[in-house]
């Protein structure tokens, strides 16, 4: 390959224009101060058309918005979720611990009307284990668990990073529990009655 | 001591407000936003940076040597503070009028480099002993330059006193005890027939009255950052690679004492520049015919008008100044050690020995 070479203007007043030209460099960014870089989120079509301004941002003060589609924090509507396990199973790091309880008789319906059978005592997702891939989103039957937009929620202690979903106390699963097996039971003393009638033919 | 008090409260209110500037001017010319928590805008962020320091502990390392590391702030500070002696604020108020002003000034700022050299031996660490021959060697270096181009002026103006260089440059001159009968002429040239005396202004300033002295200007700015080790000649600091140079050890009191010696430094170098070159604290408006803008903006020597006046003019000239050298720390880069005395010796000086044959020449016009 052939070398061409930069020809580097040299001489006195070339070195002045160069370090004038500095100056002015400096300069005009310092005027530009007053202005600000505005907090627009990446999909606003100014987001790359703003080359004057200070850039930074006040953080807790203000934030660029996040896109609609992003993967943050999850969080499960428990009065919608039918206590599936789908979300559990599918989760790639295990994040997502699920005990579930059989009702005694229907406890009511979702929002898109899905009958309820199941109470959920222990409904843990573990933000500090997640990957945020949002596979638990996509099976969730009832669109319960959804992905918000809260990114910020650092803790000092990492247990609080286990967030707990269910909306019974220990006391009520523990009912649940003893009524269910309470009714499994009756059942399973109905059931004998019969086979004992059956044989007795 | 009234006036060591007052100079005193005076310098710490100027350092304060520079070291907020400075962190707020690189702030906006990196397009950051600098301090904004404390205080409106951050105003505060330096003050408590003070307080900050001030609660530290003095730490003293056990291999240092202890006499010279203690002692050494305090006399790189006492050099500096001692400058600020001479320099006259207002047209009748100066901490000590000395007809040898700017002789003293010259001689007590060069023991700044003991304190320099006691500061990076007494600290018994490699990269202070660096940055305290650096240091050394730099400003040893720029006061010839710095010497040559102040030099000039004094051949211009015939006197060492600072309050008399000051009256020379303005409408006041006849005031001044032994100079009732001067006059001055435009470029300092009879032979041209402009009388500017009463004109004053910015035709009475030193670099217009000799324009030549413009260049010594130049090279005395350029000297007066080596001198207080300010980019682009900070290499005895040069974060990069000596981490703080000579001060590297020092914590507390004693590096806030290290930290107002070298902004006094700048707003020393950058008060004598404006007294020798710009007009000390003349107004810059000239007087047009009916219009006595220079009368206007002098007010009465003597009266709150006249101390007010004069401090406005030399504080906001050495803003001006203070700023340069602010921007021109954010604008060029570090010089390499060899580069830096190839620019004092091989540049600087000569130049200014050119100056000072030429300021000869132009004081033999100007009589």
């Amino acid at each position: 390959m052939e070398r061409t070479s930069v020809k580097h203007k040299a001489g006195f007043w070339e070195v002045v224009k160069s370090l004038l030209s500095g100056l002015l460099l400096t300069w005009r960014h310092f005027r530009n101060a007053d202005k600000r870089r505005a907090p627009v989120p990446v999909m606003d079509e100014n987001y790359f058309k703003q080359p004057e301004g200070l850039v930074t941002l006040t953080y807790p003060y203000e934030a660029i918005p996040v896109p609609e589609n992003g993967r943050y924090r999850l969080h499960n509507e428990i009065d919608d979720c039918i206590v599936c396990d789908l979300c559990a199973k599918i989760c790639p790091v295990n994040c997502i611990t699920i005990e579930s309880v059989k009702a005694t008789e229907e406890i009511g319906m979702t929002s898109d009307g899905t009958k309820k059978r199941l109470y959920a005592p222990v409904f843990d997702i573990d933000m500090a284990k997640c990957c945020y891939c949002g596979l638990c989103t996509t099976v969730c039957p009832t669109d319960c668990l959804t992905m918000t937009p809260v990114y910020d929620f650092s803790e000092v202690d990492i247990k609080n990073m286990i967030y707990h979903f269910t909306d019974l106390t220990p006391e009520q699963a523990e009912e649940k529990k003893q009524l269910l097996a309470k009714q499994q039971e009756e059942m399973a003393a109905a059931k004998a009655a019969a086979l004992a009638a059956r044989k007795q033919q | 001591m009234l006036a060591f008090l007052l100079t005193l409260m005076l310098l710490l209110g100027i350092v304060i407000v520079l070291a907020y500037a400075e962190r707020k001017v690189a702030a906006f010319m990196q397009d950051r936003l600098g301090p904004t928590e404390a205080g409106p805008y951050g105003s505060l962020q330096s003050v408590l940076d003070v307080l900050k320091l001030l609660q530290k502990e003095d730490i003293v390392p056990a291999a240092a040597d202890k006499k010279l590391f203690k002692l050494a702030p305090i006399l790189i500070f006492a050099a500096v503070f001692a400058g600020f002696a001479v320099i006259p604020f207002t047209p009748e108020l100066i901490p000590t009028g000395i007809g040898i002003g700017v002789f003293y000034l010259l001689a007590i700022i060069s023991l700044d480099v003991v304190g320099l050299l006691m500061a990076g031996w007494g600290s018994n660490n490699k990269y202070a002993m660096l940055g305290a021959m650096r240091s050394v060697a730099q400003i040893v270096s720029y006061e010839i330059p710095a010497g040559l181009a102040i030099l000039s002026v004094v051949m211009i103006c015939q006197s060492l006193d600072f309050q008399e260089i000051s009256y020379q440059q303005g409408i006041l001159l006849n005031r001044f005890p032994g100079l009732e009968f001067e006059k001055n002429w435009l470029f300092g040239i009879e032979a041209l027939g402009i009388n500017t005396t009463n004109i004053g202004g910015i035709t009475t300033w030193n670099i217009f009255r000799a324009p030549l002295l413009l260049v010594a200007f130049l090279i005395y700015f350029i000297a007066s950052l080596a001198e207080s080790n300010r980019a682009p000649f900070d290499i005895p600091e040069a974060e990069s690679e000596l981490v703080a140079g000579f001060h590297v050890e020092y914590s507390g009191f004693r590096f806030a004492v290290l930290f107002l010696a070298e902004y006094s430094m700048m707003v020393l170098v950058s008060l004598v520049a404006v007294i020798l070159f710009l007009g000390s604290w003349n107004t810059p408006l000239p007087n047009l015919t009916t219009l006595k803008f220079a009368d206007w903006t002098t007010g009465t020597v003597g009266a709150l008008s006249g101390i007010l006046w004069g401090g406005f003019w030399l504080l906001s000239k050495t803003f001006v100044l203070l700023f340069l050298q602010l921007q021109i720390r954010w604008t060029y880069p570090r010089l390499r050690v060899d580069q830096l005395m190839h620019l004092c010796w091989k540049v600087l000086t000569p130049i200014a020995l050119g100056i000072v044959l030429l300021a000869g020449i132009w004081r033999l016009l100007m009589v």
